[in-house]
């Protein structure tokens, strides 16, 4: 009862706060810290279902139309859970180690960039392109499978690989993937090489909201679609096969389940869910090249996936969620923060910090603070924030 | 010449080592035991018979199928199931998890049903949870169906790896050492359970034992192995009397100076 009553007014009093503050990223986290808070308290479901889905239906657009920056957070956040959900599959439930995930992203990503873009003249010589900005929504079916296809063929040839030896390939295939991208401008000219794809069509929207806040909740949509297959995938002889591989993949086969198959289609679909986002990112952006899936991607998802708790789904969406925010908000609020104070001349245990050398600027700090966190958390959460718990089930048989 | 399955001349080597050499074994029902010292090859013998390894020479047969060159979990499908020396659960698991995963083979879904999760799926579904608790009861673990495996006592484990061998609905189940550190009256009771599987469900069972007592009271026949050949088999009390099995396990000059009792 009274966590109820706190959690509707922390999220009553917090959206409230970011009504009046638009501008403060503090008060925009402690709405966030709202939503955490309804999503663990100890309320009755349909509460937790209202107080969530008003935040994320009603609340954030609104939030969005005072200040827009908070709806593209919300927005990446989207698109990184949803790419954190699909690599949990390959990573916390099978317990395939892929360090070249974003590959799959970047290859959602070209396939509408092409086709929705000048580029696809460019290619075949002339035709259509770009494709009317309708063909946003079969390319998303059309991204989905295309990145299905590249994992189940990633997954052919690393079949009989485990543990640091499947890593490093699958580094290797994402770095491939990147290199690809980067250098096939010529001699046939399908990417575009390192300038990159622009203008990509932007999906026609059919609400009669603002832009940003119709795409958001194109991204909702997707990721709660997302989430729904995740969780029926799961919880079914598909997603036990999976973590029985994990546990022991030799007595896992010997107990009938087929090694080949359930992996690649594990890898199939992981692959598919960031090939549907890739489709996604390239028309938010307008603008992609091959920059924008680099290792460190990879390795940013994989951070969320273990930051959240493997092989839990509402530890893959928090993960990216925290993650997110902690690159877009957190670590740059507060290295604009050490910067002012650098600009006012502040003194610190009587050093002036506007004396500080440039190779300390505050904005260098953003990677190591967040490195910190990583190694903080593994030392004392190493399961993760909300590391998967066993599904408790009645038997019948107490 | 056995009907459901049978192994003639299986070898096995490792680089120079042989570890199976020209072995032939066969069962029809019942229990049958394999026994021999330390090293003997039994559960090389198990590997081959599974999948696991692929014999050098020799034929596997089960129910007239040949079994040489199959992937475990398809030997798994045609009704041949085992347990391990050292319990290889899904640890992270709960049981009634770790039985279901063992009903793999036998789950008739694609993908499309997990996706809609209809009527079929549903009921299939509550039909593999009901049968998950079925067979827990059976090997005496009811109600701890949502214990996770790892936290599960010694002889639990040891129940539960049976159950779930039990849930791919084996014709031949073939259980490496399941008393295994186990006191004598819990391999006792073991016994008892698997009779009972044999009576009830019809299922032949191979067993690799050490514990001696628990292999002359449950078999209807033994096969001893040493140094990767067969040297005797027959029923219990033959086998026991058995000059050259006896001389494997305590030793030439042991043998010769034992009277026969």
């Amino acid at each position: 009862m009274i966590a109820a009553a706190t959690a509707v007014a922390f999220v009553a009093v917090s959206s409230a706060g970011v009504a009046l503050f638009p501008r403060s990223i503090l008060v925009f986290l402690i709405f966030q810290g709202s939503l955490l808070y309804a999503y663990v308290a100890r309320i009755p479901g349909w509460l937790r279902a209202t107080l969530l889905g008003a935040a994320l239906l009603v609340l954030m657009p609104v939030i969005g139309t005072y200040n827009g920056y908070y709806l593209e957070v919300a927005t990446q956040v989207g698109i990184f859970v949803a790419l954190a959900l699909g690599l949990n599959i390959v990573v916390g439930l099978a317990g395939l180690l892929d360090l070249g995930y974003v590959a799959f992203f970047a290859v959602g990503a070209y396939s509408w960039a092409i086709f929705g873009s000048p580029q696809g003249a460019v290619l075949f010589g002339g035709g259509p392109f770009p494709l009317p900005s309708w063909w946003f929504y079969p390319f998303l079916f059309i991204g989905l499978s295309v990145a299905a296809g590249t994992g189940v063929l990633l997954g052919l040839p690393v079949l009989r690989l485990r543990g640091d030896y499947l890593a490093i390939v699958t580094l290797g295939f994402g770095e491939v993937i990147r290199v690809l991208a980067n250098n096939l401008d010529k001699p046939i000219n399908v990417t575009n090489g390192p300038r990159g794809i622009t203008p990509i069509a932007r999906p026609p929207l059919p609400l009669e909201v603002s832009y940003a806040v119709g795409f958001y909740f194109l991204v909702l949509l997707i990721v709660l679609i997302i989430v729904v297959v995740n969780r029926r995938l799961e919880d079914s002889h598909i997603g036990r096969a999976w973590e029985a591989m994990r546990e022991d993949q030799l007595a896992a086969q010997a107990m009938g389940v087929p090694l080949v198959r359930a992996k690649l289609l594990a890898f199939a679909s992981g692959a598919s869910f960031a090939g549907v986002m890739g489709v996604v990112f390239a028309a938010k952006q307008i603008f992609i090249n091959p920059e924008s899936f680099t290792f460190l991607e990879s390795i940013g998802v994989l951070a969320m996936v273990i930051l959240g708790g493997m092989g839990s789904i509402p530890g893959a969406i928090i993960g990216a969620t925290v993650v997110t925010v902690l690159n877009l908000q957190v670590l740059k609020g507060l290295s604009l923060w050490l910067n002012e104070l650098k600009n006012a001349g502040v003194t610190i245990f009587g050093y002036n910090l506007a004396g500080l050398p440039t190779q300390l600027e505050p904005a260098k700090y953003e990677r190591m603070i967040f490195g910190l966190i990583l190694v903080l958390m593994m030392i004392f959460r190493p399961q993760g924030i909300f590391p998967a718990r066993r599904r408790q089930r009645e038997l019948g048989d107490r | 010449m056995s009907a459901l399955f049978e192994a003639v001349d299986v070898t096995k080597t490792f680089g120079g080592l042989t570890a199976l050499q020209r072995v032939a074994f066969g069962i029809d029902g019942g229990i049958a035991s394999i026994i021999g010292p330390n090293g003997a090859g039994k559960t090389t013998l198990f590997n081959v018979f599974t999948g696991l390894y692929r014999p050098d020479g020799g034929t596997v047969t089960f129910r007239g199928r040949s079994l040489v060159g199959l992937r475990p979990d398809e030997i798994t499908a045609l009704g041949m199931c085992r347990t391990f020396q050292n319990i290889r659960l899904f640890a992270n698991m709960t049981a009634a998890e770790n039985v279901l995963v063992g009903m793999h083979a036998r789950i008739r879904l694609g993908i499309r049903d997990v996706l809609a999760r209809g009527t079929r799926f549903r009921e299939t579904e509550r039909g593999l949870w009901q049968r998950a608790a079925a067979l827990l009861e059976r090997v005496a673990l009811r109600g701890k169906g949502n214990e996770v495996a790892r936290n599960l006592p010694y002889g639990e484990q040891r129940r539960l790896e049976l159950a779930r061998a039990l849930a791919s609905e084996p014709a031949l189940l073939l259980l490496d050492e399941p008393t295994a550190g186990m006191t004598q009256s819990e391999a006792a009771t073991l016994m008892a359970l698997l009779r009972r599987l044999v009576n009830e469900l019809g299922v032949a069972i191979v067993l690799i034992e050490h514990n001696m007592r628990v292999v002359m009271e449950v078999s209807d026949r033994v096969t001893v192995l040493d140094h990767g050949e067969k040297i005797a088999e027959g029923s219990p009390r033959d086998v026991q009397a058995n000059a050259r099995v006896i001389e494997a396990y305590l030793g030439r000059r042991a043998s010769a100076t034992r009277t026969a009792p």
